[in-house]
C-alpha cells in the first residue's frame, strides 16, 4: 500500500478520542440518520400540518364557539400547540432511544465496532445521546415554525419551547435508553412501551385539556409525565400562562433530573455490558 | 503523576495524556520488554465458568502468532481481552507496555481488530463505513477519503463503494471488516477467524496481503480453524483447549513433536471402522479412530499399508499423507478442529 502516512500517532489518536470520542460517535449517529433524513423531514412538516389542521383548526373552531374561557382566555389552538410540539419531540425520542440501542447491542451489534476503536463505551452512549438530541431539535424547530405560521405562538419567548420540548424528549428518552440497554431480547417490550406508556402520557398529560379537569386519581400521571411538565412550561413561554415561579422551576428540574439520571445510568450500563 | 482518566472529560489535558503514554511506552515497552503483547496467567471467568484459564504468552514485535483451538476453547475471549474490550478476571496483560484496563483508548489506538462476527453499520454505504471508523481514531477526512478508496481497492470492493453494506455478500462484508481494521495503519493486527466465509480465491488474496503486512513489520495475532492458514501465516502457534494452552511452537516443531512424519488414512465404512481398529493395533506408532476413518501414525506410510494388507484387511480407500497441524490438534485435544 502506498498512501499518505497516518497523520496521527497512536498516542495522539487516543488523546483525541478521550477528548472528542462522544462527538465522533455522534457524527456516526448523524450519518446514519442522514440516510433517512428525507423521511424525517417529511414527517416533521407533515405531522404538524396534519395535527394543527385537524385538531387545531377543526376542533378548535368547535371548542372556541362553545366558550373559550376554559383555556385560560386563549383560543384552543394556542392552548394546544405547546403540547403538540412537546409530544412530537417525545415520540421521535421514543423510537431513537429504543431501536438503535437494541441494534447496537443485539441485532446488528453496531456498538461493538466502535468499541474496538479508541472510543469507550460511555462515549458511545453519550455520542448516541448527542446525535439524537440534534436529530430532535431540528423537527421540533420546524414544528414550532409551523405553529408560528398558524399564529398559535403569540409570546416573545415562545421559541424557547423548542428547547423545553427537546428537554422533554430527553427526560423521557434517556431513562428509556437505560432500560433498553439492559434488554437482551425483544419480547414485545417496544410495543408495550408505545402502547402502555407513550400513548397514555400523550392523552393524560394535560395535552388536550388542563390536567385539573382529570379525576384526581389520574392526575399523578401528569406529575410523573415529562410531557406535562414540558407542556406547562411551553404554555407559560408561548402565551404567558400564569403559574407560580416555583412550579416553573419544578418543571425544569424534574426534566433535567430524569434526563441526567437516564444518561448516567446508560453510561454505566454500556460500560458494564460492553466490557463483559 | 497519577492522572485520573475520565471518558470524554473536557477538562482532560490531552498533552499530559500524550506525554504520559509516551513515557510509559519508553520505560516499559522498549527498555524493559521486547514484547508488544505480554499475557501472564491471563484468566477470564463468566460467573462460575472459566473461559480462559491462566494462560501466558509473549509476542515480540513483527511476529505472526496463532491461537488454535476447537469451538469454545477461549480464543475469541482471549482476543477480546488483548483488544482491550473485555475485562480480565485475573492475571496481567500488557499491550505496547500498557495495561488495556487502565489505558484502553491508548491500547486500542495501536490495534486493528477483525472480530469474529462482523459488526459493520449496514445502514451506511461501504465507503462511509471506513470513513466513520477512521473518525474514531481522530483522523481527518482529508486523510480518510483517499485512504478509504485505497482500502476498498485492497479489499477488491471498489465497485461497491457506494453500495449499502446490507447489499454485500457475506464474504464481501468480511473483506470490508478486514479493510476497516487497517484504516489507522495499525502495527498490531488482531484477526479472529479472518477468512471464515471467504471463497478460496479471496482467502489466498488475503493471505498474500497479510503476508505483506507482516513483511512490513506488522504483528499479527490470529485465530483460525484452517490448518493450512495457520501453517502458511503463523511463525508460532499455541494450541488452546478449554481455556488452557496445550502446546506451543512453530507449526513444523509442533508437527515434529506431536505427530509422526506420515499418516495412513484407511476407511472401512462407517460401521466397521471401530471394529477394525482393534485389528490394526501395533501398526505404526499410534492409531486414531474417527467416525469416518482410521488414522495410522507412522514414519513410513507405505510399509504400514503393506502391513494392513498382510493382516488380511482390505480398506475401501487408503491414503498416505504428511502429518499436519490437524493431527497435532487431534493428538492434543482428542477432537477434530472443525466440529
Ligand atoms: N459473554 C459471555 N458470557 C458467558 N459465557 C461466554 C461469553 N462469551 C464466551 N463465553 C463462553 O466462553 C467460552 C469460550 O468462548 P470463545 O468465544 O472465547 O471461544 P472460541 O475459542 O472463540 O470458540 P469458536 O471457535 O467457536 O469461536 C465458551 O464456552 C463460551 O460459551
Ligand atoms: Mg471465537
Amino acid at each position: 500500500m502506498t498512501s499518505a502516512p497516518v497523520p496521527l500517532t497512536p498516542a495522539q489518536s487516543a488523546a483525541k478520542a478521550r477528548r472528542l470520542g462522544s462527538w465522533y460517535f455522534a457524527e456516526h449517529t448523524l450519518r446514519v440518520m442522514r440516510t433517512y433524513a428525507a423521511s424525517v423531514l417529511m414527517y416533521s412538516v407533515g405531522t404538524p400540518l396534519a395535527y394543527l389542521f385537524a385538531m387545531g383548526v377543526g376542533l378548535a373552531a368547535l371548542i372556541d364557539a362553545n366558550g373559550a374561557g376554559a383555556f385560560g382566555g386563549v383560543d384552543y389552538l394556542t392552548f394546544l400547540a405547546p403540547a403538540l410540539v412537546a409530544s412530537a419531540a417525545m415520540m421521535s425520542a421514543t423510537g431513537e432511544f429504543m431501536f438503535p440501542i437494541m441494534d447496537g447491542f443485539k441485532w446488528r451489534r453496531t456498538f461493538f465496532g466502535p468499541h474496538a476503536s479508541p472510543l469507550a463505551p460511555a462515549q458511545i452512549a453519550q455520542g448516541h445521546i448527542i446525535g439524537v438530541t440534534i436529530r430532535i431539535l431540528v423537527p421540533t424547530a420546524i414544528y414550532f415554525a409551523i405553529v408560528v405560521l398558524f399564529g398559535a405562538a403569540p409570546g416573545p419567548w415562545a421559541w424557547v419551547s423548542i428547547f423545553t420540548a427537546t428537554l422533554c424528549a430527553l427526560s423521557f428518552g434517556l431513562p428509556l435508553m437505560a432500560y433498553v440497554s439492559t434488554l437482551t431480547k425483544d419480547s414485545g417490550q417496544f410495543a408495550a412501551v408505545q402502547r402502555f406508556i407513550v400513548t397514555p402520557l400523550f392523552l393524560f398529560s394535560g395535552t388536550f385539556f388542563p390536567l385539573a379537569t382529570l379525576p384526581w386519581f389520574l392526575q399523578w400521571i401528569g406529575w410523573l409525565s415529562p410531557l406535562w411538565h414540558a407542556t406547562e412550561l411551553g404554555r407559560v413561554l408561548s402565551y404567558g400562562y400564569a403559574e407560580p415561579a416555583w412550579l416553573g422551576a419544578v418543571h425544569v428540574l424534574y426534566m433535567l433530573a430524569t434526563a441526567v439520571a437516564g444518561a448516567v445510568l446508560s453510561r454505566r450500563i454500556f460500560t458494564r455490558r460492553m466490557g463483559a | 503523576m497519577k492522572p485520573q482518566l475520565v471518558w470524554g472529560n473536557p477538562l482532560w489535558d490531552s498533552k499530559a495524556c500524550t506525554s504520559l503514554v509516551r513515557v510509559s511506552i519508553q520505560t516499559r515497552g522498549s527498555a524493559a520488554s521486547p514484547y508488544v503483547i505480554s499475557a501472564h496467567n491471563l484468566t477470564k471467568k463468566y460467573g462460575d465458568f472459566t473461559a480462559v484459564d491462566n494462560i501466558s504468552f509473549d509476542i515480540p514485535a513483527g511476529e505472526s502468532f496463532g491461537l488454535l483451538g476447537p469451538n469454545g476453547a477461549g480464543k475469541s475471549t482471549t482476543m477480546r481481552m488483548i483488544g482491550g474490550v473485555s475485562q480480565r478476571s485475573g492475571g496481567t496483560l500488557s499491550i505496547m507496555g500498557l495495561d488495556p484496563e487502565k489505558y484502553g483508548p491508548e491500547v486500542r489506538s495501536h490495534l486493528g481488530v477483525v472480530p469474529q462476527q462482523d459488526n459493520l453499520d449496514e445502514e451506511l454505504k461501504v465507503r462511509d463505513n471506513l470513513i466513520v471508523y477512521g473518525r474514531y481514531f481522530g483522523l481527518p477526512l482529508s486523510y480518510l477519503k483517499p485512504k478509504a478508496d485505497e482500502l476498498l481497492e485492497f479489499a477488491q470492493l471498489s465497485e461497491k463503494a457506494g453500495a449499502k453494506v446490507d447489499d454485500l455478500s457475506g464474504g464481501m462484508k468480511r473483506r470490508l471488516t478486514i479493510a476497516r481494521s487497517l484504516v489507522n495503519d495499525p502495527k498490531i493486527l488482531l484477526l479472529d477467524e479472518p477468512t471464515t466465509g471467504l471463497d478460496p480465491q479471496a482467502r489466498h488474496i488475503l493471505w498474500d496481503r497479510l503476508f505483506r503486512l507482516k513483511e512490513a513489520g506488522t504483528t499479527l495475532v490470529l485465530t483460525t480453524h484452517y490448518m493450512d492458514e495457520a501453517e502458511q501465516l503463523c511463525d508460532r502457534i499455541v494450541v488452546v483447549d478449554k481455556g488452557r494452552i496445550m502446546a506451543e511452537g512453530s507449526p513444523a516443531a509442533l508437527i515434529r513433536q506431536y505427530s509422526t512424519r506420515e499418516v495412513l488414512e484407511v476407511r472401512f465404512g462407517s460401521e466397521r471402522n471401530a471394529t477394525v481398529a482393534a485389528e490394526l493395533a501395533g501398526i505404526g506408532e499410534r492409531t486414531e479412530t474417527l467416525p469416518d476413518r482410521v488414522l495410522i501414525y507412522t514414519d513410513d506410510g507405505e510399509r504400514a499399508l503393506e502391513e494392513v494388507a498382510a493382516r488380511g484387511l482390505s480398506p475401501l480407500t487408503s491414503l498416505i499423507r504428511r502429518s499436519s497441524l490437524e493431527d497435532v490438534f487431534l493428538r492434543l485435544t482428542g477432537r477434530s478442529l472443525i466440529d
